[in-house]
């Protein structure tokens, strides 16, 4: 089983909002599209449910070519990010509305739909309205509604979006244990990048209705193919500047600052390059032996109770770092901060990631 | 500027009150000095956005007494009572430009012309809207429409307080960092006193030099962002707070001693002995937990990577529990074993932390 | 979220589109072939050309229907678009009082129109009627009868009573959807209460309101039932607005020719101010 999309565009009037678009995700897989609202994820995720149709391209799904297909002849499942369920049926009956449309018994619909609200907690609820539940409640019946179905495609978006902080994380935490042992293809779209992070699987960064980077999550976080890539990957967002590369020595513009190259950096040409560094990369203390030194003004101390988030500038740049701990930090005062070399990204003049041991 | 005062207050939206649940808020004690940022923390329904509401008076309570400063202000209107509120989607004059809706609270002050174009001019700049300060308000984006809000408040020199509920919520995820970390910048530059309420535990803690969690209508604990993590007094606080939050687990309290999983475990508080409790629990926080050679025997379960950290599942007689790592540990394969530090290792009686 | 585009909808349009051909295609065909054409009867016809039309244009008789209309519709949205935003910013927004006020609002708007006329009719009446007699007894002499300002007056009164509920139920819709945070920030930032109305509630409303002067627009400049059965037109022709004094045209004196071209004068009239409304709210929504 696998859902494939061949050359995928979408137009709308002079727009194009999906630029050509190849993807493959296998069964038993979940994908998590990552992008900022507007580039794309829903859009994307409405051509693959068959909700609209690609201005160009195909979509193969289980061998079979099914552009253009219908959504209600499809086999799919989607969820949203309001919460969406019948107002006027009970939670029992929520989550057996798509087992009443197939003939299927009653006995056989209360054993299934008795299964999947037993996963999601929602068994003592059996008989409260959608208007009596909670948020998070009211999610998780969605949720159970899609996943009663047995479908083969279920498509997720945002369904964590609206709900409280705390709500997020139990469900986020659940919905890998969900789709276990479903023999399905999840496609999961988030603006969080710890939400991609913590589910796992496979991730596509998207960025403007372009898909720029494909693979297992881990992956795509430690080495993301461009710059953009990273932005779209990071939160709180990625340290990016330029530096210069003379003999074996990296510096950055307008500062003083400088390290050695390593590894085999040392062989690449002399000249401009972009680096990224990520926040936590950039401490008050030294984190390893291989690191450089960077003196600042700080700008602004966000002290949260486990870690320090600190804005400081160093020259004509400004700079966030994030470290654990408190480091109470005086705003104003010049500070002292250690950058890690060894987890510098570097990118050439295209905004390609240069790959180093 | 003022220091405000809040005394017994308890509020109801029914006219009748038989239990507990139909109280929004009960007996509520708070005193906040002038200048400092404040946060009130809670899940949905908890009762903070009430709180706000009777503070900023939009709601007149049931029960009990606000004062600013010395001044009983209970049954003042907002206009009187010199506030500005930012809500939880932007409000702003659609007809009007942004230059006219940073100056709509001062004309209906009567402040002259002169005056009010030089207010106006240096909130914009604190805000960075000098560039968009003559265009039509309804054209700007969500955020821009919120800094807007936040201006009306600011460009009024006489206001007690600035109150945000919720503000950060239909901002894009991207542009909620730069607003909030500019929330943070304003207030350290002006030093007002402003109160902030949301869910949103990262926005509270970073925002606030003092933070009120609250639950079902009550006020669980109060105390700066590094005394509610270190120390939690219950143990909501000690879930909501943190993420992952803290792990509780059951323990036994013997002859005044905390064990759990079958080992004594060294605890920062000491329970106070003639004390019984119906429900006793050990609480650590998961960045307080660490690999060692002997110690608690654990399982490791499932090794999450969160980019800056990694947060690891394990499970051991007592319970299944969380860890944070540094990226660099190395994790021990086959039964490990880890202990628990106990400057912030406490028990918790019914729920809420024995001794003290 | 955007919706599919689903050509079988179209179907579902196929038997409205056949009765709306059936009823009103045809005859706006059959009306067209009459202004071009005269007959005596026995459906013989004879070609005028625009004889018809330069006529109409030129009659002192329609300008004097056409000036007697505009002026009755200015009147009446004069009136009723302020008042009737009045009663919906005094109607309650919660509480028993919402249904209790929405009935009675509702109320005069079912009532078939023809009844509306014949009970201001008897209700003006200067010695039987409630109305009439009363303002006789303040010592106004008045008789909209025979006094063409009175029939006037009685007409108008008439109409605000008949359809001001509508603007009324419009309005506070519009109003019932503004976020209760406009109007506390508002009162947070020290605004009056005219101030609230002219820079929250008034530009809330706006898609609202132009609906409501737009329906009232249409259906005062067509009005005919209520005025015919209240004066007939009287007294003389002082209350004969256009479609009666078509009426007139057509059934009395069985001028088809000139009824027919006049129709599709007053029909390109209607369209027209449509066609301005639609443009005016259009280019309202490019703006925001």
């Amino acid at each position: 089983m696998s859902l494939e999309l061949k050359n995928v565009k979408k137009k709308i009037g002079a727009e194009t909002h999906i630029y050509s678009t190849d993807l493959k995700f296998e069964k038993n897989t979940i994908n998590i599209l990552l992008g900022s609202t507007l580039s794309g994820k829903t859009t994307l995720m409405q051509i693959m449910a068959g909700l609209d149709k690609p201005t160009s391209g195909e979509i193969w799904f289980n061998e079979k070519n099914v552009t253009g297909v219908s959504v209600q002849k499809r086999n799919v499942s989607m969820v949203y990010q309001q919460f969406i369920n019948y107002p006027n049926f009970t939670v029992f009956e929520n989550i057996a509305s798509p087992l009443k449309i197939v003939s299927i018994s009653s006995n056989e619909i209360k054993n299934r739909v008795g299964k999947v609200a037993e996963l999601l907690k929602l068994t003592d609820m059996f008989n409260k309205k959608p208007h009596e539940l909670s948020g998070g409640q009211k999610q998780r019946t969605a949720l159970a509604r899609a996943l009663v179905k047995d479908s083969g495609l279920i498509l997720l978006d945002e369904p964590l979006a609206n709900l409280d902080f705390k709500l997020r994380e139990e469900l986020r935490e659940e919905l890998p244990r969900l789709f276990e042992n479903r023999d399905c293809i999840v496609v999961y779209a988030t603006t969080e990048p710890m939400d991609a992070l913590l589910i796992g699987g496979n991730t596509a960064t998207l960025h403007e209705g372009k898909i720029i980077q494909y693979g297992k999550t881990v992956d795509v976080y430690n080495k993301p193919n461009n710059v953009i890539s990273a932005k779209v990957f990071n939160d709180p967002p990625i340290n990016t500047t330029k530096v210069i590369k003379k003999d074996k020595t990296f510096s950055i513009e307008n500062n003083s600052i400088s390290w050695q190259c390593q590894s085999n950096l040392g062989a690449l040409a002399d000249g401009h390059y972009t680096i990224g560094i990520r926040p936590h990369s950039i401490t008050p203390y030294k984190q390893t032996e291989n690191s450089v030194q960077i003196n600042g003004k700080v700008l602004i101390a966000e002290l949260s109770g486990s870690e320090s988030i600190i804005h400081f500038q160093s020259g004509n740049i400004k700079w966030v770092s994030l470290s654990t701990g408190i480091h109470p930090l005086k705003v104003g005062a010049e500070a002292e901060l250690h950058m890690d070399v060894n987890q510098f990204l570097y990118f050439d003049k295209n905004n390609k990631l240069i790959n180093h041991v | 500027m003022s220091k405000i005062s809040l005394n017994n207050l308890s509020h109801s939206y029914l006219d009748q009150q038989n239990n507990d649940q139909d109280w929004a808020l009960r007996d509520i004690d708070l005193e906040w000095s002038n200048g400092g940022a404040y946060a009130l923390l809670g899940p949905s329904g908890c009762g903070k956005t009430t709180l706000l509401n009777i503070i900023s008076g939009l709601l007149r309570p049931t029960k009990g007494e606000v004062f600013f400063d010395e001044k009983k202000i209970t049954h003042l209107s907002p206009v009187e009572r010199n506030i500005a509120q930012i809500f939880q989607f932007p409000v702003i004059y659609d007809t009007m430009t942004v230059f006219d809706n940073l100056a709509f609270p001062l004309r209906n002050r009567g402040f002259s012309e002169d005056k009010i174009k030089a207010r106006v001019k240096e909130i914009a700049e604190m805000l960075d809207l000098s560039q968009t300060l003559y265009n039509r308000a309804s054209g700007l984006t969500a955020d821009g429409k919120q800094k807007i809000s936040l201006g009306r408040g600011l460009v009024r020199s006489d206001v007690n307080v600035i109150m945000f509920d919720e503000p950060l919520t239909v901002i894009d995820p991207h542009l909620k960092w730069i607003l909030k970390s500019k929330l943070k910048e304003l207030h350290q530059e002006i030093n007002r006193t402003m109160i902030y309420v949301t869910h949103d535990q990262t926005e509270a803690l970073t925002f606030a030099d003092q933070v009120v969690v609250m639950h079902e209508g009550q006020l669980v604990q109060k105390g700066t962002p590094v005394e509610l993590f270190e120390k939690p007094k219950h143990t909501f606080v000690g879930h909501f707070i943190g993420s992952p939050g803290m792990n509780i687990l059951s323990c036994e309290l013997i002859n005044g001693k905390a064990n759990f999983s079958g080992a004594a475990i060294e605890i920062e508080n000491k329970p106070i002995s003639h004390k019984t409790y119906s429900k006793t629990q050990i609480g650590i926080r998961p960045e307080f937990v660490s690999f060692s050679n002997t110690g608690i025997a654990v399982k490791v379960l499932k090794v999450n990577d969160a980019g800056r950290h990694k947060i690891i599942d394990i499970e051991c007689d007592g319970g299944k529990l969380k860890m944070i790592s540094s990226v660099a540990t190395t994790i021990p394969s086959g039964t490990a074993y880890v202990k628990f530090n106990s400057k912030y290792t406490y028990v918790y009686g019914d729920d809420w932390i024995v001794g003290k | 979220m955007r919706k599919t585009v689903n050509q079988k909808a179209w179907f579902f349009v196929l038997p409205v589109f056949v009765l709306v051909a059936f009823n009103a295609a045809i005859p706006l065909m059959t009306v067209i072939n009459y202004s071009f054409q005269e007959t005596f009867g026995d459906n013989v016809f004879f070609w005028e050309g625009t004889r018809w039309f330069k006529q109409i244009l030129q009659s002192d008789r329609f300008h004097g229907a056409l000036g007697r209309q505009f002026l009755f519709t200015f009147i009446i949205l004069i009136i009723q678009v302020p008042l009737g935003i009045a009663i919906a910013l005094s109607m309650p927004k919660k509480g028993m009082g919402v249904s209790v006020c929405l009935v009675l609002m509702s109320m005069p708007l079912l009532i078939p129109w023809n009844v509306v006329g014949a009970m201001w009719n008897i209700f003006a009446l200067p010695e039987i009627g409630f109305l009439g007699h009363s303002i006789n007894a303040l010592g106004i002499d008045y008789n909209y009868t025979q006094q063409p300002l009175a029939a006037w007056f009685t007409t108008i009164l008439m109409d605000v009573w008949h359809w001001t509920s509508l603007v009324v139920l419009l309005s506070y819709a519009g109003l019932c959807a503004i976020p209760d945070a406009y109007y506390q920030a508002a009162k947070i930032d020290g605004a009056s209460r005219w101030s609230i109305f002219r820079h929250i509630e008034l530009p809330k409303m706006n898609k609202v309101l132009t609906i409501a002067i737009l329906l009232r627009f249409m259906d005062s400049f067509m009005i005919y039932t209520e005025p015919f059965v209240l004066t007939g037109g009287g007294p003389g022709n002082t209350t004969a607005f256009l479609s009666i004094d078509l009426v007139k045209m057509a059934l009395g004196q069985f001028d088809l020719g000139p009824a027919a071209a006049m129709s599709l004068i007053y029909f390109f009239i209607v369209l027209l101010i449509c066609w301005v409304f639609y443009n005016l709210m259009m280019r309202h929504e490019e703006q925001s």
